[in-house]
């Protein structure tokens, strides 16, 4: 039986989050949002509070928090502005949990404490210039050479591109065969090393504030004890780096649900029209039920995958539910939230046109909606299984994770 | 130093307040703790991590009370007491000095006791006063500034005219006021520390007092009337137009 | 009845609502006022010219800086000496405290900051503002004498009269306090913002006007403190020309663009002003609490969605830079100044 309550820990956990955003963030984001700015305080004040390594074991940086605690963070974060979670999605989603799960111990002493601590930032970079979805079509290249391998290619749609320290690189390692899930391996790159370059890319619709770019590598050396996992993993690898960042996401898109609905009621409640408040109208109260609705079974779907990450179990499955619904879901409410706010709605005054382009992205990175429904056709016929990983991503336990 | 931080938990300052016959209602909104009693916390972690020692917070309460408690042990503070009992009634401030009185003697050894400036509810700001007044101890209110130097306390009093500085002999009673500094956010190893923290309970006998009688009480609430402004915006083709109409409007409403 | 008045004063400078607090204790019976400090003639003169029936005046080097074990001490004596039903301070960051004190020497309750006083018999009803104003408690105090702060600019100022006038009386002044005073920094304008009847006040909004350049050689912060002086300057050209003083919400406070003296809001003063501009505030509730008892409030913000405006009677939308000139300009010409 799942046992959804959320504990004292948890409830302080996500008052000091949302605290934060409140007090230091809300000043400051409609500017930068529009600006297309990222904050330049964020990372340090994430990193000050610990919120970069909040779940992972004290003994290796972290704050020794369980993973339920990750996605309320992450609610939270997004409930203020989508790149906040962002950032947890690669630093700690993509990179940070990756080495955790694949990583040798040698591996998370040299990277995993560092960014635990927030002394270093992370990111994931496997999307390319003309591949997305098609993960084993990448045309990256890692050629063994001497006791390393030389990296060469372009990874795009990058969140935090210029300014994290290292990233995780998937690149094919073997030429193309007819088992292309064979032919990739996955690299902890530090994004400072000769042969690195790397740009931003503005004019996205949303998450304005976050930082979103590019990655280029020329003949970048990596040592042979920076590969993740073994040669010929990086698709396993990559696969189970989306696990942990779609839950990232699905958290953060409850928070944005939540977000519209709050804002909405508020704004319902005032507005007035044909002698009374619009919070009396049906149709508006249809839009309000339907958001209600949505971030209860946002909530539940990835308090759901916290739960079972808790336990040591996989939860790909349910982290595809929560990541597809919960964007959806948020895409919408955005869109009702727009239309409760009229015409102001429309206007940068307000939130929710931000809330809208924030939302809309997350139905396209991830793991786009198409492949979700891919994987869960998958489940549903049967021609998907879960086979067990050779490292699985450990269990929560107080006692060790707190030691 | 030994040095006690004294907090209580108010509904959270976003509630919507509301009479509900002669008790006051705050909906579904949590309860906190009383956001200026976070700047006491602060200023006392402060002095902690200045002069060494233990912050002890002290709560007068009922049982939901520890919350506000766990906060202040999550922020840093290395224990907590909470003073409840059945018997107390609704305390007026003379009461509720009386009994953090009592229980800074009964800590004993307490070099400072720190209060926020006021309460969300009662809001009165007399609390820290009458407190020091009972112990006979000096009174540093409104310290925007702490320095403690070979058993002397000296602050900067945020007053009307600026600041006073003023000093006096351990032990001592202050109230801080903002510009001691921002209250750290609860660490997430204070969270997980606060949750399994043990939190005492004393009662009136374990004070060895008796309930105090209340000399001021309440005959009932009133709801202020709203103002039901219906706001006009004022526009205009140029700032002069607008500026011209609001004149106009303000003169008419003969407030000057 | 008698009723004990304190007037609260800073080096002779003294509080108006301490006369506000003369007149409801004249509406009661006899008020005593009584005055703490050194220089005190000017204070005992204007006492009885706003209806004192007697002055009392602790006067000692000792009470010339106000440390509250000293004063209330002093008060405290006075008070057990002259027996009134009724002790009365008008609110300030002293009194309140002072007021506390003397009532645990007395052991008798101490009502803060009350918006209205009555007698029925022989019982007094108070009431007092609670959560930040949102509700108003009325209370009772059994013991004697009741001891009350009132709030400034709500109870109705006596007519002063030249022609009233006594000789004070002294009394015996209680210099003992475990507090010594060190010294005193003066705000450069003491802003005296409870007792303003127009206050113009600037928000974070005051700082945003790109147009602006700022001199050569500033980073970015500095600029943004810049930007928000010049925003400053146009609040407090209008402020003069209404006779009024300057607030600010907390915001503005906290980005450093004015003191903290001049800050209205939950953590700064609550004012009771008859006319409040409020310019590039967004109203949160904090602020509101502070200045939601003026009788008029205006309001100027680029934001149509800002909550200041549901608290305002007018409102512009639009760029504070251009309008205050505007508003400063108008004023000057209906008003002569």
């Amino acid at each position: 039986m799942i046992d959804l309550s959320l504990t004292p820990e948890h409830e302080l956990t996500r008052k000091t989050v949302r605290d934060f955003v409140q007090r230091e963030i809300a000043p400051v984001i409609k500017d930068h949002d529009r600006r297309q700015e990222p904050i330049p305080f964020v990372l340090d004040r994430l990193a000050a509070l610990g919120i970069l390594g909040l779940a992972f074991p004290v003994r290796y940086g972290g704050q020794g928090m369980d993973y339920l605690s990750l996605g309320l963070a992450c609610e939270e974060l997004e409930a203020m502005d989508t790149h906040l979670r962002v950032i947890l999605s690669v630093h700690t989603g993509l990179c940070a949990m990756s080495i955790f799960q694949w990583g040798t111990e040698d591996q998370k002493q040299r990277y995993l404490v560092p960014l635990a601590r927030g002394e270093k930032v992370g990111l994931g970079a496997f999307t390319e210039p003309g591949m997305g979805s098609d993960v084993a079509a990448m045309r990256t290249t890692a050629r063994r050479e001497g006791d390393g391998y030389v990296l060469t290619g372009e990874k795009m749609w990058i969140s935090l591109a210029s300014r994290a320290d290292l990233g995780l690189v998937t690149a094919r390692t073997s030429p193309p065969s007819n088992k292309p899930s064979k032919d990739l391996s996955t690299f902890i790159v530090d994004l400072r090393a000769r042969g690195v370059k790397r740009g931003d890319i503005h004019g996205k619709l949303g998450v304005r504030a976050g930082s979103t770019g590019w990655l280029s590598f020329t003949d970048v050396r990596v040592p042979l004890e920076d590969r993740l996992g073994d040669e010929g993993e990086g698709f396993k690898i990559t696969m189970s780096a989306f696990d942990h960042g779609r839950y990232t996401v699905a958290a953060g898109a409850a928070g944005l649900i939540r977000a519209c609905l709050h804002t909405s009621v508020h704004y319902a409640q005032a507005r007035e029209t044909f002698g009374g408040r619009i919070a009396e109208r049906q149709l508006i109260q249809q839009k309000l039920a339907q958001m209600t609705q949505d971030y209860e079974i946002a909530r539940l779907l990835y308090y759901q995958v916290g739960w079972l990450l808790n336990q040591g179990r996989r939860a790909t499955r349910e982290s595809s539910f929560a990541k597809k619904f919960a964007t959806e879901a948020s895409f919408n409410a955005a869109n009702e939230a727009l239309q409760i706010h009229g015409a102001y709605g429309y206007s940068d005054e307000y939130d929710v046109e931000r809330y809208l382009r924030n939302a809309r992205g997350a139905l396209i990175y991830e793991g786009s909606s198409e492949i979700q429904t891919l994987i869960q056709a998958g489940y549903a016929l049967g021609t998907r299984t879960d086979r067990p990983l050779r490292c699985e991503l450990p269990a929560f336990t107080e006692r060790e994770w707190q030691a | 130093m030994k040095i006690i931080a004294c907090i209580k938990q108010v509904p959270d300052s976003e509630a919507k307040i509301t009479a509900s016959g002669e008790q006051v209602s705050w909906g579904e909104a949590p309860l906190v703790i009383n956001p200026f009693d976070e700047y006491a916390v602060e200023g006392a972690l402060q002095q902690k991590e200045a002069y060494g020692g233990t912050v002890t917070a002290l709560c007068i309460g009922p049982e939901s009370a520890r919350d506000a408690l766990k906060h202040a042990l999550a922020m840093g503070a290395d224990d907590a007491i909470l003073i409840s009992d059945p018997a107390l009634p609704a305390l007026d401030t003379l009461g509720a000095a009386h009994l953090l009185a009592s229980a800074i003697q009964k800590i004993g050894g307490v070099d400072l006791a720190i209060f926020g400036r006021q309460t969300l509810d009662d809001g009165s700001g007399v609390t820290a006063a009458q407190t020091a007044r009972i112990l006979k101890w000096p009174l540093l209110s409104l310290a925007g500034q702490i320095k403690v130097e070979n058993g002397v306390c000296e602050v900067s009093r945020v007053v009307e005219e600026g600041r006073q500085q003023v000093s006096a002999t351990l032990p001592a009673i202050l109230s801080v006021v903002q510009s001691i500094g921002e209250p750290r956010y609860p660490s997430f190893m204070g969270i997980r520390k606060a949750s399994k923290a043990e939190i005492p309970v004393w009662s009136l006998a374990d004070l060895g007092v008796t309930a105090p009688a209340a000399i001021v009480t309440r005959l009932r609430l009133v709801t202020p009337p709203t103002r039901d402004v219906k706001c006009e915006i004022i526009s205009g083709e140029t700032p002069e137009a607008i500026a011209g109409i609001l004149v106009e409007k303000i003169l008419a409403e003969k407030v000057l | 009845m008698k009723t004990l008045v304190y007037v609260d004063h800073f080096r002779g400078d003294p509080q108006p609502a301490s006369w506000e607090a003369l007149g409801v204790a004249k509406g009661f019976g006899t008020a005593v006022a009584l005055i703490l400090g050194t220089g005190l003639d000017a204070l005992a003169k204007s006492a009885f010219e706003f209806g004192a029936d007697e002055v009392l005046l602790a006067e000692d080097g000792g009470l010339s800086d106000y440390r509250s074990e000293a004063y209330a001490s002093t008060v405290s004596a006075a008070v057990k000496a002259q027996a009134p039903d009724l002790v009365l301070f008008p609110t300030t960051s002293r009194t309140r405290e002072l007021a506390a004190v003397v009532a645990v020497d007395l052991n008798t309750g101490v009502l803060i900051d009350l918006v209205d006083l009555t007698l029925d018999g022989d019982q007094f009803t108070a009431t007092r503002p609670i959560y930040e104003g949102k509700l108003l408690e009325k209370v009772t105090c059994s013991a004697r004498p009741v001891i009350a702060t009132l709030r400034p600019r709500v109870f109705p100022k006596p007519s002063r009269d030249a022609a009233r006038s006594g000789s004070p009386a002294k009394v015996a002044a209680a210099t003992e306090s475990p507090v010594t005073v060190e010294g005193y920094t003066l705000a450069e304008n003491v802003v005296n913002l409870t007792d303003a009847g127009v206050i113009v006040s600037g928000g974070r909004g005051v700082s945003n006007n790109p147009s602006l350049t700022p001199p050569a050689g500033m980073d970015e912060k500095q600029a943004e403190i810049w930007r928000a002086q010049q925003g400053f300057k146009l609040v407090g050209d209008l402020a003069v020309v209404l006779g009024g003083a300057v607030g600010a919400s907390r915001a503005a406070v906290d980005a450093g663009y004015i003191p903290y003296a001049n800050q209205v809001g939950q953590t700064g003063k609550v004012v009771t002003p008859d006319l409040y501009i409020a310019c590039g505030i967004s109203g949160a509730i904090q602020h509101l609490v502070g200045m939601r008892n003026a009788k008029l409030v205006i309001a100027i913000n680029k934001d149509p969605d800002a909550p200041i405006f549901q608290q305002s009677r007018y409102g512009v939308v639009g760029d504070l830079f251009q309008i205050l000139p505007a508003l400063t300009e108008a004023f000057k010409q209906k008003l002569g100044r």
